[in-house]
């Protein structure tokens, strides 16, 4: 009996071996988990976008929003820029961080396709984003009342992303921001 | 054909680009050899299968910058690549921690190997168990082959 089973061998290691690649092909490898998750939002001080004033951890935050990290030169961002404008209607709270980006380009795109942002922050050398772990843009941090990242979102937020993936955890975190 | 030789020659001299292109000056040849081996270790994020040595991905370049800095103010080896683990996780070490999740990575080798090495004893002893001369007839067998020549013999 056992060399009958031996026979079998080969099939089985197959199917084993056939199951991984099955489950490999539904894996996305560019989809990397933020080492940021449930860990505080980077301490920072960088200036405003287009104003005077200088913005940290204290002055941005303190509710459930989104951080979304943005820039001209990111093509992406084009694309996401009117969901955004359109969920900041809805009510969402959103700031910007314009990613290693030129002040003046910024604000003229701002002006052009209009601001969904309650403020920007300038991170114009990436220290912020670098403390983030941003690794291109678009990516969008959802953050919540106590300044906890919650979730990170590497790529365009469409309406499918927003109701399957942020809008449940951002429900979610809202709902406990009440209690 | 000698005119064209010096085409030729050019094309010979012709070296292929190398990927990085900024260089830094470091104050201490031992310091440029630890950014060499720590470049060559960290993974771009951006980029998947290539480290921040061979990437020109603009957040490779940010990365060596900081590496390069870090080394300068004298940060030690595991401290930078805990400053990177930091930011963008395990994922950007091509010689990943030793740790649960990891246990596996490491082991398998070993395990592999030592699989190999009983299933190779086994066979060979297996092979070892079988009587010698296995191909010599035994007096019976003998007996029953003669038994089949003739009969086939006398068929014919």
């Amino acid at each position: 009996m056992p060399a009958r089973l031996k026979l079998f061998l080969p099939l089985i290691l197959f199917i084993v071996l056939a199951l991984f690649l099955v489950r490999g092909l539904s894996l996305d490898p560019k989809e990397l988990p933020s080492a940021l998750i449930d860990k505080p939002f980077p301490e920072f001080s960088l200036p405003a976008l287009g104003r005077a004033d200088t913005l940290d951890k204290a002055t941005v935050g303190g509710e459930v929003a989104l951080f979304n990290v943005w820039a001209t030169w990111c093509v992406s961002c084009r694309v996401e820029h009117p969901y955004l404008t359109e969920l900041a209607k809805q009510g969402v709270a959103i700031y910007g961080i314009n990613y290693k980006d030129d002040d003046a380009a910024a604000l003229g795109w701002l002006t052009e396709l209009g601001d969904p942002y309650i403020a920007s922050i300038a991170d114009r050398e990436g220290t912020l984003g670098l403390d983030l772990g941003v690794y291109g843009a678009p990516e969008t941090y959802l953050v919540d009342a106590s300044g906890l990242v919650r979730y990170r979102h590497v790529g365009v937020v469409n309406e499918r992303v927003w109701t399957t993936i942020l809008r449940p955890i951002y429900n979610q975190l809202k709902s406990g921001e009440v209690n | 054909m000698l005119r064209q030789l010096p085409l030729l020659l050019l094309v010979l001299l012709a070296l292929p680009a190398l990927a990085v292109i900024e260089t830094y000056q470091f104050s201490d040849p031992t310091l440029e050899k630890r950014y060499r081996s720590l470049s060559e270790e960290l993974r771009c994020p951006k980029c998947q299968n290539q480290n921040i040595a061979d990437s020109n991905a603009p957040i490779s370049q940010d990365l060596r910058k900081l590496l390069y800095e870090q080394l300068e103010v004298g940060a030690s080896d595991d401290e930078i690549r805990q400053y990177m683990v930091a930011r963008y996780g395990e994922f950007v070490r091509y010689r990943p921690s030793f740790s649960g999740v990891t246990v596996m990575l490491w082991m398998a080798p070993v395990v592999l190997l030592l699989l190999g090495l009983v299933i190779a004893v086994m066979t060979m002893r297996g092979r070892q168990q079988t009587p010698d001369g296995r191909d010599v007839l035994s007096e019976k067998e003998q007996l029953q082959l003669k038994a089949m020549i003739d009969k086939a013999e006398s068929d014919k």
